[in-house]
């Protein structure tokens, strides 16, 4: 352990860096196992396409009263990141780390997590990632291997909610609101056909991409019964979202501040992953009511005499509910999307046009399309039926960002849409400027 | 004139966001006085061959893809007779491998296609990603840029017509240099990003030889121009993507 001493030491003079988990993992890969297991607790895992950042971080607000947590805050979820946040958080007590889709069964093969959440699957970065079916199986695969581990799965999505048929351990989450359903299924919805005989399913009804309430009329094949479950849900805008949380220990109403159904998804994940951690119920309100926003997911920074909402976008599922938080409050006039294709985003950018971004055009006098794609992404829009004269490519983050300002009124709120790295990129013109922290000095 | 374009398995073969292709048709179409009807073609459904004068199909997950070729192979004859008789046809990814004879997957497993296109699809180890650039010589050496994810190997038979030469990226196999299959008015590639966004001269080349099926005349009319700037900066930019990272011919 004396690479992993002199690691943590340099670790723990933060910068956000995971340069030392990469040594790390490089020079000692067995000494991740060994520190996951100096945890008195455990550690406790939460994967997912979309929402592992927010899940975790509302867990970590829930938990913090309680236990000393090692938390990736900064979403470094990969190896490197998990074995960085284990070398600088001595004298924790739990480990709660949120991981990559297709690092988990690694990950989960060295910190053997006494828990595990999975969120969903959504097709996100081909390019990266291989097909949907591809992590499935690698997850299917993953969980076999931990016998012992507590499954926390999301029912509503027909590959995740499988996972419980095999385990006494599991614990379901889901929604049931059919208030809140959509009146179809979305261009980009993808685990649609049945598990077992490729039948497309039946939707009682359908609330995130193909998250929902489905069952195959062949087969039979169905969502599992629901342990925990979000009804009575109120969306407001873009002001927050609230939901009843019933559980079998009994039930919560919950005031989040952010908004959108995918965020009570979210909320709900987290929930579940608590009560199968036994905090009880009203800790698991007050922590998810204490909880405003992970890093660059639903940011509102001002600026001047202005605000900026950050939402981030990489994939056509969250994409999508973005836009459609955005469109139930006020739909905006004015919004910056960038689009940028570094590895991080996807080098494949075809995903934008997989985005319902139609909802937006009604009320929209101008688009900045910016990032290292830019031009794309204005074809996306003129393509989608915005007349060419309000469509602004300008492919500088920082010259986009500024134009967004001018072209909003003084109070108002600028809308910004970015890619991860797009969104890292704004954050730091942001931070530049004064108006936020660097991430790593906020954690 | 009405362009009547069949989309075929719409809600199975829709991965690497063909509707793009289809939304810049339909543009395009209109741009000119002209009106794109797209319907789909799903499973179990007859083709109507006689009424339609471009076909569409986009590419899936192998999940899907196994899903519709079955029913794929009960469409071929008249797809094959749609193209014999001038028909447009434009297929992407999956789509493009399924018009082949067959595809072989890793365990050796046979799919079969309907042989609209002399070639033949092998799945190889690794899959080849990255983004791609093409010359056309049979369009006056014009380019063509996109983004391609494949893990088949497609091989041409004997003095079949390839989409274009390979300039950057993998192509059809990695090895022979050669990207996409042309027979007749059909056209099959590994292309998608979408590939008409960015590539307006192939949209408006489908297009002028749908409207020719359509009218009638089986005349190709090469269409009146627009402004392209957008589309102009977007190649550009793929174009250079796939110089500076493109997928390397070994």
């Amino acid at each position: 352990m004396r690479t992993a001493g002199a690691l943590s030491r340099i670790a723990g003079r933060g910068g956000g860096t995971t340069l030392p988990g990469k040594l790390l993992w490089k020079l000692d890969p067995g000494a991740i196992d060994r520190l996951a297991r100096r945890l008195p607790e455990g550690s406790v895992l939460v994967s997912a396409t979309n929402g592992k950042t927010t899940t975790s971080a509302m867990v970590a607000e829930i938990l913090r009263p309680r236990v000393r947590i090692a938390h990736n805050s900064s979403g470094a979820n990969l190896v490197s990141g998990v074995a960085s946040t284990l070398l600088r958080s001595r004298g924790a007590a739990l480990g709660l780390f949120e991981v990559d889709e297709g690092a988990l069964p690694e990950v989960a093969r060295r910190v053997r997590p006494k828990a595990l959440l999975l969120g969903n699957l959504f097709r996100d970065q081909l390019d990266r990632y291989g097909e949907l079916e591809t992590v499935a199986a690698r997850w299917r695969q993953t969980v076999a291997a931990l016998p012992d581990t507590l499954l926390v799965l999301n029912g509503d999505d027909a590959q995740i909610g499988d996972l419980a048929r095999t385990r006494g351990n599991a614990l379901v989450f889901g929604v049931d609101d059919p208030r809140q359903a959509r009146p179809a299924l979305q261009h980009a919805a993808d685990s649609k056909y049945c598990l077992r005989c490729g039948t497309p399913y039946e939707y009682a009804a359908a609330y995130v991409g193909h998250l929902g309430d489905y069952r195959c009329p062949q087969c039979g094949h169905a969502r599992p019964p629901l342990d925990v479950v979000a009804r009575e849900i109120e969306l407001h805008g873009l002001d927050g979202a609230s939901f009843t949380l019933h559980a079998p220990a009994g039930e919560a109403r919950v005031e989040l501040a952010l908004p959108g159904l995918y965020n009570v998804y979210n909320a709900l994940g987290a929930g579940a992953l608590a009560l199968a951690l036994e905090v009880p119920l009203a800790e698991i309100k007050a922590g998810l009511e204490r909880f405003s926003a992970a890093f660059g997911r639903f940011e509102r920074i001002a600026i001047g005499d202005r605000r900026v909402l950050m939402l981030l976008i990489k994939n056509p599922a969250g994409a999508n509910e973005a836009v459609r938080t955005l469109v139930e409050g006020a739909p905006p006039k004015v919004v910056v999307v960038a689009l940028n294709d570094e590895i991080a985003d996807g080098r494949d950018v075809s995903w934008i046009w997989d985005v319902d971004f139609e909802p937006l055009l009604a009320g929209l006098d101008r688009l900045v399309a910016t990032g290292s794609r830019a031009a794309e992404l204005g074809l996306r829009f003129a393509y989608g039926g915005l007349p060419r004269d309000r469509i602004e490519v300008v492919p500088s983050l920082e010259a986009a960002l500024d134009r967004g300002l001018e072209l909003t009124p003084s109070g108002g709120e600028l809308i910004l849409l970015p890619t991860y790295t797009a969104m890292l990129a704004l954050r730091r013109v942001v931070a530049g400027r004064g108006h936020v922290q660097n991430y790593w000095e906020a954690a | 004139m009405r362009i009547r374009v069949g989309h075929l398995y719409p809600d199975y073969l829709n991965i690497y966001a063909d509707r793009g292709n289809i939304a810049v048709l339909a543009e395009r179409a209109r741009a000119r006085g002209h009106e794109l009807d797209v319907r789909a073609i799903g499973m179990h459904d007859a083709v109507p061959a006689a009424e339609i004068d471009l076909f569409y199909v986009g590419g899936g997950q192998d999940r899907e893809q196994a899903l519709v070729a079955p029913d794929l192979v009960s469409k071929g004859e008249a797809l094959r007779e749609a193209v014999e008789g001038d028909a447009t046809f434009l297929a992407v990814c999956g789509g493009y491998q399924l018009l082949g004879r067959f595809y072989r997957d890793v365990a050796g497993d046979e799919q079969p296609g309907i042989g609209l296109l002399p070639l033949e699809t092998i799945a190889g180890g690794r899959r080849m990603i990255g983004d791609e650039l093409l010359e056309c010589e049979w369009a006056a050496g014009r380019t063509l840029a996109g983004f391609e994810n494949h893990a088949g190997r497609t091989l041409l038979d004997d003095g079949a017509e390839p989409l274009g030469r390979v300039v950057a990226g993998f192509g059809n196999d990695g090895s022979s240099g050669h990207e996409g299959c042309r027979y007749r008015r059909a056209y099959g590639t590994y292309l998608h990003g979408p590939l008409l966004p960015r590539n307006p001269w192939f949209a408006d080349r489908l297009l002028a030889e749908a409207l020719a099926h359509a009218d009638g005349t089986r005349e190709v009319v090469e269409l009146p121009p627009l402004d392209d700037s957008l589309e102009q900066e977007a190649h550009r930019v793929s174009v250079a993507r796939a110089r500076s990272r493109g997928g390397r011919r070994r």
